[in-house]
């Protein structure tokens, strides 16, 4: 975000402000009601596991819907236009679906309260500390990166200084999570989704409105810089990166649809926690289908604004566009990551502007909430439990918990000012994602279906999926193999989940497997098929609880996006 | 809401009422702005747009649906096995 903070500074007046004071009065609200039902560890991390599917499902999506999310997304839709949603319709909802259907019986079935513990049972302890320890520091430097966009932005938009509106932003995130744990960062998740759509959509309907619509929107994209292909979802080649279309969605089928998606949707702890805080089997695997709903839908609020910025804004639009594609810089000094920005500038009037502000503080503090919760679990369970302090009473870990959360804020704090070293963070969290995620991936999925899967291949194969990923991003950056666009962080993933695959099979081959009687409702194949059933009585019965069907249904509604747009 | 929130089940207290009460009041402010206190300035910003006047209106009919479905299902506490009804028709927004 280079532009002056003269052009950006909104207009905000008493109104706006008084809006802002509410919604962060109710945030704390929140966390203080929460904390009155925390009375155990369970109750703090996993929210007693209690919690009903449309809450938890709507919280599965409003964690993923943090700043990188929607300024990353209007930036994209700025810029390439439509193939923007495959990061939502290829890159999550088949990933979504399928962590519902398959992978969610094992998680919620065994009982285990984090996916390193998972890798625990499953492969013993070097995996789970290789694990604990990658997805603890992950989750720290990407709350800090959360952290350094919400300073910035309130920076940019409200005039603050960068250092307190960092501390500031720090100590309300921290003060509602490590009072009420995980519901309250979860109930809060569900406000914050209300308010991103009570910003965004009216945004939405302004904008289109000021374009002449939907029509008007087609017509200057189609004579803008990036023409007609900015206006249907495949191939996407300007997206990859890619010249030839074969190679293009075979890049988004295999890397973004298979790999990097199902690797962060199905492993990644910060969202797989959110279903494991529901209240029943059938709960648990509902919540990623309730969440892939709205998930379908986050992208016209979030993608078309991108796309109205890139045809209205006279920052965004024009030369300035055209500048911006070509990899040079804008003559306005704008880039696509304001685009959200300007056109809040140029079309909300008070009133709705607070609310825009708030949904946009909401969206950040909402990634940050998520990771803090998430890392506190992984640190005390998985690494303080586990290797520090053993056996100490269940208080000991809910005290230890909260103590954690003010470290890991503080932390945070620290990564926050490291990533503001860093000029295009968007790019570089992806990166970070196709590193931990893709392996892990490629390690779960073999070893949930393959028993005769080795521990020595579980850390081995993590190892060197991470080595191969971080590998290809090096070749990238050092420009010894050129990849421009986001095909990078595509081939990168890939490359880890091959390698991985290849190393764990090498690997098993050589080494002794567990025996099959440790391996019972871990491994698909040695798992009674009544363990992995879902109760269809009382709360969980009706046709439309049965997590089968309502996939089934999301995934006809995607394909007709897809064939739609 | 409070009041129920000291028997050992989290989730006990209702977060639709939160939502509402934000929606409410927010809709209630930007219908007020959007009825009274629109400048022409607002209005050419937005190509002739009363979008306070809207999206608060919006938000009003949205809070009144919450409340509703809290009206209609309402929260059940205590017994562990019998805790909140939960209705996919809300994730449709």
């Amino acid at each position: 975000m280079t532009v002056l903070a003269q052009d950006l500074r909104l207009d905000a007046n008493a109104i706006d402000y008084v809006l802002l004071a509410f919604y962060f009065a109710l945030v704390l609200g929140i966390g203080y009601l929460a904390r009155k039902q925390v009375s155990s560890s369970l109750d703090f991390f996993l929210s007693g596991r209690s919690l009903p599917a449309w809450v938890t499902g709507l919280a599965f999506v409003a964690a993923n819907l943090g700043a990188i999310e929607v300024m990353g997304m209007s930036a994209n839709g700025a810029q390439y236009g439509l193939p923007t949603v495959h990061y939502f319709w290829v890159g999550a909802i088949p990933a979504m679906l399928f962590l519902a259907i398959v992978m969610m019986p094992f998680y919620y079935g065994s009982k285990v309260r984090s996916v390193p513990e998972f890798m625990l049972r499953r492969f013993g302890k070097p995996a789970h500390l290789v694990n604990g320890v990658s997805f603890a520091a992950a989750q720290i430097l990407i709350a800090g990166a959360n952290l350094f966009l919400l300073a910035s932005v309130v920076n940019l938009l409200l005039g603050w200084p960068l250092w307190l509106s960092i501390v500031l932003a720090a100590v309300i995130v921290l003060a509602y999570t490590a009072l009420g744990g995980l519901s309250a960062a979860i109930y809060n998740e569900v406000l914050q989704f209300f308010v991103i759509v009570a910003a965004l959509l009216p945004l939405t309907l302004v904008g289109l409105h000021e374009v002449g619509g939907w029509e008007g929107l087609v017509d200057k994209v189609a004579n803008g810089p990036g023409g007609e292909e900015q206006l249907s979802s495949w191939p996407g080649n300007q997206l990859t990166g890619f010249g030839d279309n074969f190679l293009s969605v075979l890049g988004l089928v295999f890397g973004l649809g298979f790999v990097l998606s199902f690797g962060y949707w199905t492993t990644n702890f910060v969202e797989v926690q959110r279903a494991m805080a529901s209240k029943s089997m059938s709960a648990a695997q509902r919540t990623p289908i309730i969440g892939a709903f709205p998930k379908m839908l986050v992208p016209f609020i979030v993608i078309i604004p991108g796309m109205i910025a890139g045809v209205s804004v006279t920052e965004l639009s024009g030369e300035n566009k055209a500048a911006l594609m070509a990899g040079e810089a804008a003559p306005s000094g704008a880039t696509f990551n304001d685009a959200l920005l300007l056109l809040m500038r140029d079309l909300l009037p008070n009133g709705m502007l607070g609310i825009a502000i708030a949904g946009l503080l909401a969206s950040f503090m909402a990634g940050m909430a998520a990771n803090l919760s998430a890392f506190n679990t992984v640190f005390t369970y998985d690494i303080w439990q586990a290797y520090i302090k053993k056996d100490r009473p269940d208080q000991y870990y809910l005290r230890a918990g909260r103590v954690v959360t003010a470290c890991a804020t503080i932390l945070a704090i620290g990564t926050a000012f490291i990533a503001s070293t860093y000029s295009n963070l968007m790019d570089y969290l992806q990166q970070l994602f196709s590193f931990f995620n893709a392996p892990l991936f490629a390690t779960f999925i073999l070893g949930m279906f393959w028993k005769r899967m080795t521990p020595t291949a579980g850390w081995t194969g993590l190892v060197t999926g991470t080595g191969a990923a971080i590998g290809v991003f090096l070749l990238a950056e050092t420009g010894v193999w050129d990849l421009p666009g986001q095909g990078a962080s595509f081939i990168g993933a890939g490359a880890a989940f091959v390698v991985d695959i290849v190393v764990s099979v090498v690997v098993t081959m050589m080494t002794k497997p567990k025996p099959e009687a440790q391996l019972v409702g871990l491994v698909y194949s040695l798992t009674p098929k009544e363990k992995l059933k879902r109760s269809t009585v009382g709360e969980d019965a009706g046709w439309y609880r049965n997590p089968g069907l309502l996939a089934g249904i999301v995934l006809v509604l995607t394909i007709v996006l897809n064939i739609f747009f | 809401m409070g009041s129920d929130t000291r028997k050992r089940t989290a989730g006990a207290f209702d977060v639709r009422l939160v939502i509402a009460l934000l929606t409410g009041v927010y809709g209630a402010v930007i219908t007020v702005l959007g009825i009274g206190f629109v400048s022409d300035e607002d209005l050419a910003k937005a190509g002739g747009m009363n979008i306070n006047l809207i999206a608060g209106i919006g938000m009003l009919a949205f809070t009144a649906l919450f409340l509703l479905w809290v009206k209609l299902r309402p929260l059940r506490v205590p017994a562990p096995e019998d805790e909140q009804e939960d209705d996919e028709s809300s994730s449709a927004e």
